[in-house]
């Protein structure tokens, strides 16, 4: 709010006098507003309308996932056995998706703790906890190509597969593939601004905003997971 | 940074929440993790396969969006905008069920 009065000061009554109306109150009173309807940081509504944007085409993604999976007269390949592992004799199914799961959630909790540590302005907690939550990421991401290597190794391809239906392939690079692009970027992302937590840039404008922001996209993509670990692995 | 705007962000904009609530979240997502991957363990199979798996989803969804993205402190206008359009999701997505399977039949009538 600090960082954007400057920007928005014109307003600044109307917003004092909106600001503290909740519910469907404040939701009329932003709608019917003047000029600004989000009372946010512009930073974080712009975020938001981003991730809204990628819900649509994760969303689509898996529809169409969805809709290749119902139509295909082929045997789908079981994920369970897939995605096993053989640790020590004992062959455990889907093991290593369970890992990647737990690893994605923890960077989630990590980021989380990231901005509550902003907000006391703690920066040097919060670069740690954000470059935590980075390594988390890029862990994730190794992970990943470790799966992707074996799955081709295997012979699965976008086009085919030996295990069977075609359309796994296609399915699971594409979808897996989408979201493992949004876990890089979000690794580079959190990191360049760690970088500028710990070397005091938002210390100057007391404005924290970004750290905040940065962990909406991460929390995101561990939603995404979420959804993609229940329909595409689980299934 | 005054004390007006200081109240402000800390009531509406910067809720500063007890470190205790995200380590709640954060246990309730391994266990909610960990059951999701039970149901694959115990291979349940029909609906109450599907039933705990979208359960599980759902309730991981709404940690995440409520907590963690801080959507729940956030005002109603956000609110709405963020929801909202990801419900005619739901709409294509169903839309998409009916569709495939019309082409499945068709296919395991006429070209298999």
């Amino acid at each position: 709010m600090a960082g954007d009065s400057a920007t928005t000061a014109g307003q600044a009554t109307g917003a004092a006098a909106n600001a503290a109306r909740p519910g469907w109150r404040g939701l009329a009173a932003d709608v019917a507003g003047d000029r600004q309807m989000f009372r946010v940081p512009w930073g974080k509504a712009m975020m938001w309308i981003f991730l809204l944007s990628d819900t649509f085409i994760f969303g689509t993604f898996l529809t169409g996932y969805m809709s290749v999976r119902i139509a295909a007269t082929t045997q789908w390949p079981n994920p369970s056995e897939v995605f096993a592992l053989t640790i020590a004799g004992h062959t455990l199914p889907l093991i290593l998706i369970a890992i990647m799961t737990f690893v994605l959630i923890t960077s989630s909790g990590t980021m989380a703790l990231a901005v509550n540590y902003a907000y006391r302005r703690e920066r040097g907690r919060c670069a740690a906890l954000m470059m935590a939550t980075a390594a988390f990421g890029a862990l994730f991401v190794s992970m990943q190509a470790f799966e992707w290597s074996k799955l081709i190794a295997e012979g699965v391809r976008p086009w085919s597969n030996p295990m069977g239906s075609a359309q796994f392939g296609a399915s699971f690079f594409m979808i897996t593939g989408f979201h493992g692009m949004h876990v890089s970027a979000g690794v580079i992302y959190l990191l360049i601004v760690a970088r500028r937590v710990l070397a005091g840039r938002y210390e100057r404008t007391g404005n924290y905003d970004i750290v905040e922001i940065a962990g909406l996209y991460w929390h995101f993509v561990d939603l995404v997971w979420v959804f993609i670990f229940a329909l595409f692995y689980l299934w | 940074m005054s004390a007006a705007t200081e109240a402000l962000a800390g009531a509406d904009a910067h809720p500063r929440h007890p470190l205790g609530l995200y380590f709640k979240v954060w246990g309730l997502l391994f266990l909610l993790s960990a059951l999701s991957y039970m149901v694959d363990v115990l291979q349940l199979q029909g609906v109450l396969r599907w039933t705990l798996i979208v359960t599980l989803m759902l309730a991981k969804a709404v940690l995440i969006v409520a907590v963690f993205m801080h959507l729940r402190w956030e005002r109603l206008a956000l609110i709405c905008v963020v929801v909202i359009p990801p419900a005619a999701l739901l709409v294509l997505a169903g839309l998409m069920v009916l569709e495939s399977d019309y082409v499945f039949a068709a296919r395991m009538l006429y070209f298999r």
